[in-house]
């Protein structure tokens, strides 16, 4: 008998890490004492989205979403909840700068405005239980694909669809498929790219651990329209339950002959492994993936000739890519083409971060502007600060600043002004964020990540980003500027593969669109953002000074001096700017400048 | 397990389509029973469980058992509410499991409300 209830605890890395595995087993428990255990089942989920908040619940068939549970909570909310049928406010979302609480999910503006295709079983399904997959039309698309379409109906339907690389690129997913189903070679082989690197960006990850089976079944229709009988699922080592959780429903998907010989009878074999990456960003890069699958140095190729595995034809798509196959064949191409802008068609999955209330992974239709992006969903810049900056791209990617907010998010917008879709970072900053700090870091990234194999790469990101670590410790020099894009225009365009042509990006961009601070920087020796701790100092304000001693005693260095109800003052000598004064003061009376 | 075909995939979503229903929170006729404090004392469970052998009974796919807390008439108790898409939700009054299935037959399969055990047809404004 089905229970009337089921309470969808989200299992993902994010909410385990915040302690959902323990929230978990403290519901078995707090809903077996009740005596409610053939009432209530506790499911396991991965990715409901608003991680920033986990772990997260949410009760059905009501949609009641419980967020930032401690173990403590529990008792009180089964009983409260699960026997008297009294769902617990307290725990509820809040908006930000609001009251009162919203109970139901689909009311809540970061939920309501997303468009869920690739996510779509999130929250609804045990990952680990492929009839659940099953029961909301899983493996029925690839039934259809071999048991009544041709290849070349499948690639037109994927074709028609306009459905593009959902990785960074962009490049279209059927015209792809198309040139390896052309390929006389054999055999052929798919390859799905987990190899997700990008400071700040989980969109892969979740999607895996969310719904595995949706990226297998999106492979096996491509293996099938291409003729390929063989897959292999490039997943990084740093990402255990992701690698758990599909190797389990590989099994399971075995189990049911839905990978193996002769699947649903059609004569169509197709087996799938996992092939576990080291964590290098530069695997990500396609030549460089099948490189590592092959067992060589993962340094990437000249293309053309085209990305051949073993010598043999290859379609390696993003997981996200993957998992919007079987809707497509489900709901029909020109469904799908209806979605999106002229030329993005579909949806986008964008891991939000940096300095946002509703940090957390969102499915949006393309086209959506990223001012409702940031406000809408993602609900505005924490504490009221001033919105300063969004970098969608990761590294490979550039900052947008305040005036490109209403930028419709699609590939060849985002090219435009200077920053890419990639495979769907978005990090977002506010006011107090140093752009010349960002560039630095994301540079020094790349630096690190760069396979070495490119001059321009390897030692041109070494030159960028002892620049602008001169630049943040003070000592910038007039015509750095000029150096800096110099530079970045020739890493571009002698570097071999995306990582190298890209990495001058975040330099680049952000000197378009935020020089000022460049310049400050050099000619001022001024961080207008307050944060390079060369160019600041801490000096308490006379005016606002209450003499409270908050600060003074908070100060790890004990450089503040003064009596109670006096003025302070900060000892430069033994200052080390970390800035502790700052947020222990209650009267603003700290002053960076 | 041996392998599965085509049709197959029906049958093992129909096995578990009640459960995916009722977190997708979507239902031709949804009951919902009040358990607050004075439901249950009264007798609630009682009538959740008739419901629940009766839905299985009906091997109905469209209909989402839920609780609620106290209605607000906790004299009446125990109380259910049946909610059908694009009509005025139903109340139900001093029930016990013999009424709900009769509830169930004549309203939830039948369509008709059971005047006889029924209090009012609507529910209060909220907000």
């Amino acid at each position: 008998m089905p229970h009337i209830t089921n309470v969808m605890i989200c299992t993902c890395t994010n909410c385990i890490s915040n302690g959902a595995l323990d929230i978990r087993d403290s519901l078995d428990a707090q809903i077996k004492r009740q005596g409610l255990q053939d009432d209530v089942l506790v499911v396991p989920t991965g990715a409901s989205g608003l991680c920033v908040n986990g772990p997260i619940l949410i009760v059905q068939p009501e949609g009641i979403f419980y967020q930032k549970l401690k173990g403590k909570d529990i008792p009180n909310l089964v009983e409260e909840h699960f026997l008297k049928g009294r769902p617990v406010k307290s725990l509820m979302y809040v908006p930000p700068g609001e009251e009162s609480p919203i109970p139901e999910l689909r009311s809540i503006p970061f939920f309501k405005d997303q468009r869920l295709i690739a996510l779509r079983n999130r929250g609804l399904i045990d990952p680990d239980k492929i009839d659940e997959y099953i029961a909301r039309d899983g493996y029925k698309a690839l039934a259809k694909a071999v048991t009544s379409m041709t290849q070349e109906e499948v690639i037109k339907e994927i074709s028609d669809s306009g459905l593009r690389g959902r990785g960074g690129a962009g490049f279209p997913t059927g015209r792809k498929w198309d040139s390896r189903r052309k390929d006389p070679r054999t055999p052929k082989y798919v390859v799905c790219n987990a190899d997700e690197g990008d400071p700040g960006a989980f969109m892969d990850r979740s999607i895996v651990e969310a719904d595995p089976h949706s990226v297998i079944e999106g492979m096996a229709i491509g293996a099938y329209a291409v003729g390929a009988s063989s897959g292999y699922m490039y997943l990084r080592m740093e990402y255990p339950l992701a690698v758990k959780r599909i190797q389990l429903a590989i099994e399971q998907a075995r189990e049911y002959g839905l990978l193996g010989k002769d699947i649903f009878g059609s004569g169509f074999d197709f087996d799938l492994q996992v092939f576990k990456g080291a964590g290098a960003f530069v695997c990500g890069e396609t030549t460089a993936l099948v490189a590592s699958i092959e067992g060589k140095i993962p340094e990437p190729r000249q293309r053309p000739p085209r990305t051949t595995l073993w010598d043999k034809p290859v379609v390696i798509n993003n997981v996200e890519t993957w998992a919007n196959v079987p809707v497509i064949l489900n709901w029909g191409a020109k469904w799908f083409a209806e979605i999106g802008t002229e030329k993005s068609k579909g949806t986008k999955v964008f891991s939000l971060a940096g300095n946002i209330n509703n940090a957390g992974l969102v499915e949006v239709p393309m086209g959506i502007t990223l001012r409702d992006i940031v406000y809408n969903i993602g609900g505005g810049i924490p504490k009221g600060k001033e919105f300063k900056a969004v970098q969608t791209g990761g590294p490979s990617g550039g900052f947008l600043p305040a005036s490109l907010l209403d930028l419709s998010v699609d590939y060849e917008q985002l090219d435009e002004a200077g920053s890419m879709m990639g495979s769907g970072g978005m990090v977002v900053m506010d006011e107090n964020v140093c752009m010349v700090e960002m560039a630095r870091y994301f540079v020094a990234f790349t630096n690190d990540e760069s396979c070495g194999k490119c001059t321009s790469c390897r030692e041109g990101s070494l030159a960028l980003l002892e620049i602008l670590s001169r630049m943040c410790n003070g000592e910038g020099k007039p015509g750095d500027i000029e150096l800096l894009e110099e530079l970045g225009e020739a890493i571009r365009d002698a570097s071999q593969c995306g990582l190298g042509q890209s990495l001058p990006n975040p330099v680049l961009s952000s000197l378009e669109h935020f020089r000022d601070e460049y310049k400050a920087h050099i000619d001022e020796k001024r961080c207008p953002a307050g944060l390079c701790k060369a160019l600041i100092t801490f000096n308490i304000s006379e005016e606002k000074c209450i003499g409270c001693r908050l600060c003074a005693k908070k100060c790890p260095q004990e450089a503040i001096s003064g009596e109670a109800k006096e003025l302070h003052t900060i000892d430069q000598d033994k200052c080390i700017k970390c800035g502790v004064c700052l947020d222990a003061c209650k009267s603003e009376a700290v002053l960076v400048a | 397990m041996s392998k599965i075909k085509p049709e197959d995939l029906d049958k093992i979503g129909e096995k578990i389509k009640r459960t995916m229903l009722l977190r997708e929170g979507s239902c031709r006729v949804k009951i919902i029973v009040h358990m607050g404090t004075c439901g249950i004392a009264a007798g609630a469970r009682n009538v959740m469980k008739a419901l629940m052998d009766e839905i299985e009974k009906a091997e109905s796919k469209d209909i989402l058992l839920t609780i609620s807390s106290c209605a607000g008439l906790c004299s009446s108790e125990p109380m259910i509410t049946i909610e059908e898409k694009d009509k005025p939700a139903v109340k139900y009054v001093e029930l016990t499991a013999e009424k709900a299935k009769a509830i169930f037959a004549g309203h939830v399969l039948g369509g008709k409300i059971v005047n006889e055990y029924a209090l009012a047809a609507g529910s209060e404004r909220t907000l």
